[in-house]
């Protein structure tokens, strides 16, 4: 699960990472307002960012600066409502603009390889990390954390020396530490930090002082641990959550939503990959991902063909079962049962093997569903059935 | 000889009362694998698999007791991690860990633990392995195999068996098949299965299935260039047309930032020698192609 920016500086400040301060506006008018605060207080600018959870959000032009709150309130209404990538603008965060001195890049990511926390930090802050990682290679440090002690103070400032942080190490060490603690607390597979900034603010007595601060974050959740952190399934957010990919998982499938007309449903998460690449091959396109899972039964293939059907696209359906912990009778008898309360009528096609596939293929030719023996023949029927009624519209 | 498993295996499995380990413990003691032992903390002194199989409190004495050396698990997800520790400290060596769902950081301190005590973890979140006609470990189905002398390591389930059946039908029976897991930290990489095939003087041949999601085909394609040139090799990759930056169900596939993607895997694998297949019924057909003549 990603989190929202905003959403992911709250984890940071609950750990005790310094993060400079915002607000989170839904309208034009809390916009403004908080804009007006941030300027009242002695801030030259504010900056007012998108809240969605694809990248690229600057180049869109989800991220501007505002002087004055007019200035605040036309950028917010540019910014609210807006489309980056699909996805509708529906709130921003608003806060001071940051006198940046110098930017860089911390990520605490999973490595798999090493099957560990690594961190990754570089002195070329601001830009994506993957484009750091081919024209400069070099320019990324990386540091394993222990697998059970976590990123140790010497590590920490070996990270910092190398990033070029030594006039701001006691800092540089809390921030890295506090990525792995981060990490570990919340059961994140990724905590960036890009930009990790030295900025320049007003000190105490009004000379400026450098400080090193999370401008921005982003953070994505394990969700196979969200379950023993409950509080942070409130920080789902309902705007960026399509109705069918919440039915999906309350039902307990995994489901992704692609643009195709061939509803695919399957067990198992590579098997369900490659229905989708011999559609693909056969001349088709898929409507989606679907995997039921192992052992789902007559309710879960109820819940998956309701999902299917929910797409308007869809004329034809492929199921693909290879038994091995899921019996295949049990699928039939849930297609059965599914297609009685069907509301329209799509062609399917159903492939199903391995455990009871014999008392399955019973049950499906009993009730006449056109059936395949291999998953390539089953995906050629598929395409044809689904050209068929392409054609037939 | 085969890999991971054998006639030698003397298997204890953990979570053996519940649901899916007794339906498995019992598919694999009916295959003929020697099932020694069952581990379900608080349930020891009785037996299970109709009264064949004692239950111990815990996997030490299962090992005192049996002389157990392999592992299977079917503990639920919160305690899978511990169950695995618990088998690497009792002094297991080989563990296949079932259990799908499991924290990815809960791993690290696992593996890391079964690294020091010199054991080997498969999966988690993997079908296990089969070496057919001498013992099955895990919940592959029984039917599709075949023996022979073709290595297949994969890192799917359901495809894993979509492969093998394809495979037994055109007559290329299987040294070992072997799971790996779709999670995106698990014990035992493609390149540790490739290792180990490559020393087998019962493996002509390999079968890699493998998917989108991180580097481990690419890494284990770059041994295989070197180590693996004269022997008739194919593969498949799962997730050609999957969209990137969105979870394929397994945790660990994904593209992300443009890495680990299908066209990378393929290309990399194509380079050590590999035929890869656009469908896993095709696999048979480029291994004779690739000169096996098993």
């Amino acid at each position: 699960m990603k989190l929202q920016e905003a959403d992911a500086k709250s984890l940071l400040v609950a750990q005790g990472l310094p993060v400079p301060e915002w607000a989170v506006a839904h309208t034009v008018a809390e916009a403004r307002a908080a804009a007006e605060r941030y300027l009242a207080a002695g801030n030259d600018k504010v900056v007012i960012k998108a809240q969605v959870l694809v990248g690229g959000r600057g180049k869109a032009g989800g991220v501007q600066l505002a002087g004055s709150g007019d200035e605040a309130e036309q950028v917010a209404s540019a910014i609210l409502g807006m489309d980056i990538k699909g996805m509708t603008v529906r709130k921003v965060l608003v806060g001071p603009a940051a006198d940046i001195v110098a930017e860089f890049y911390l990520a605490a990511v999973l490595d798999r390889a090493e099957r560990g926390i690594l961190l990754m930090g570089s002195a070329e802050g601001g830009v994506e990390i993957e484009t750091v990682a081919e024209t400069n290679p070099e320019a990324i440090i990386r540091v394993h954390a222990d697998p059970n002690l976590g990123l140790l103070d010497f590590q920490a400032r070996e990270l910092a020396f190398a990033m070029g942080l030594r006039a701001h190490l006691k800092d540089a060490l809390r921030i890295a530490k506090g990525l792995v603690t981060t990490m570990r607390a919340y059961d994140a597979d990724l905590v960036e930090i890009n930009p990790l900034a030295i900025v320049r603010e007003a000190g105490p007595d009004g000379t400026p002082v450098e400080r090193l601060v999370c401008l921005d974050a982003k953070i994505t959740l394990d969700d196979s641990a969200l379950a023993r952190h409950p509080g942070l399934e409130d920080l789902r957010d309902p705007d960026e959550e399509a109705p069918e990919d919440k039915a999906a998982r309350e039902a307990g499938l995994t489901f992704i939503k692609l643009d195709g007309t061939i509803g695919c449903m399957v067990n198992g998460a590579g098997l369900a990959m490659t229905t989708m690449d011999l559609v693909k091959r056969a001349g088709g396109e898929p409507a989606n991902f679907l995997d039921i899972g192992g052992g789902a039964r007559a309710d879960k293939v109820a819940a998956a063909m309701a999902l299917i059907l929910s797409d308007p696209k869809v004329n034809a359906i492929l199921v693909n079962i290879f038994g091995g912990i899921t019996r295949g009778d049990e699928v039939a008898q849930g297609l059965i049962e599914a297609r009685a309360q069907q509301t329209r009528d799509v062609p399917m096609v159903v492939r199903i093997v391995g455990t009871n596939g014999a008392e399955a293929a019973v049950l499906l030719e009993e009730a006449h569903f056109e059936t395949a023996a291999s998953l390539d023949e089953a995906a050629e029927k598929a395409v044809a059935a689904s050209r068929a009624a392409g054609a037939a519209a | 000889m085969s890999i991971l498993i054998g006639r030698d295996t003397r298997l204890v499995v953990q979570g053996i009362t519940g649901r899916e380990g007794t339906f498995h413990a019992m598919a694999s003691q009916a295959y003929g694998t020697n099932v020694v032992a069952g581990v379900t903390p608080g349930k020891g002194g009785r037996t299970a698999l109709d009264g064949t199989v004692p239950v111990f409190d815990t996997v030490a004495e299962a090992v005192r007791q049996t002389g157990a050396n392999t592992s299977l698990i079917f503990v639920p997800a919160p305690g899978a991690p511990d169950a695995v520790m618990e088998a690497a400290a009792a002094g297991i060596a080989t563990i296949f860990c079932i259990t799908e769902g499991i924290p990815a950081l809960d791993m690290i301190p696992a593996v890391e633990m079964v690294r020091a005590k010199g054991a080997r973890l498969i999966g988690p979140n993997c079908p296990g392995a089969t070496s057919p006609g001498r013992a099955k470990v895990g919940i592959i189905p029984a039917a599709i195999h075949r023996e022979g002398r073709v290595g297949v390591v994969s890192r799917s389930g359901t495809l894993t068996y979509e492969a093998v059946q394809a495979m037994s039908d055109a007559g290329l029976g299987q040294s070992t098949c072997v799971g790996i897991g779709g999670d995106p930290i698990i014990g035992t990489t493609f390149l540790d299965v490739l290792q180990l095939f490559a020393a087998d003087e019962e493996t002509d041949a390999i079968v890699l299935i493998g998917e989108i999601g991180g580097a481990a085909e690419e890494t284990a394609a770059a041994w295989a260039t070197e180590h693996l040139a004269d022997i008739p090799k194919v593969a498949f990759i799962a997730g050609r047309t999957a969209p990137e930056g969105k979870r394929m169900g397994h945790a660990g596939a994904i593209i992300s930032g443009g890495a680990g993607t299908a066209a990378s895997k393929v290309s990399a694998l194509e380079a050590a020698g590999f035929r890869v297949a656009g469908s896993p019924t095709e696999l048979p057909a480029l291994l004779r192609d690739a000169g096996y003549r098993g």
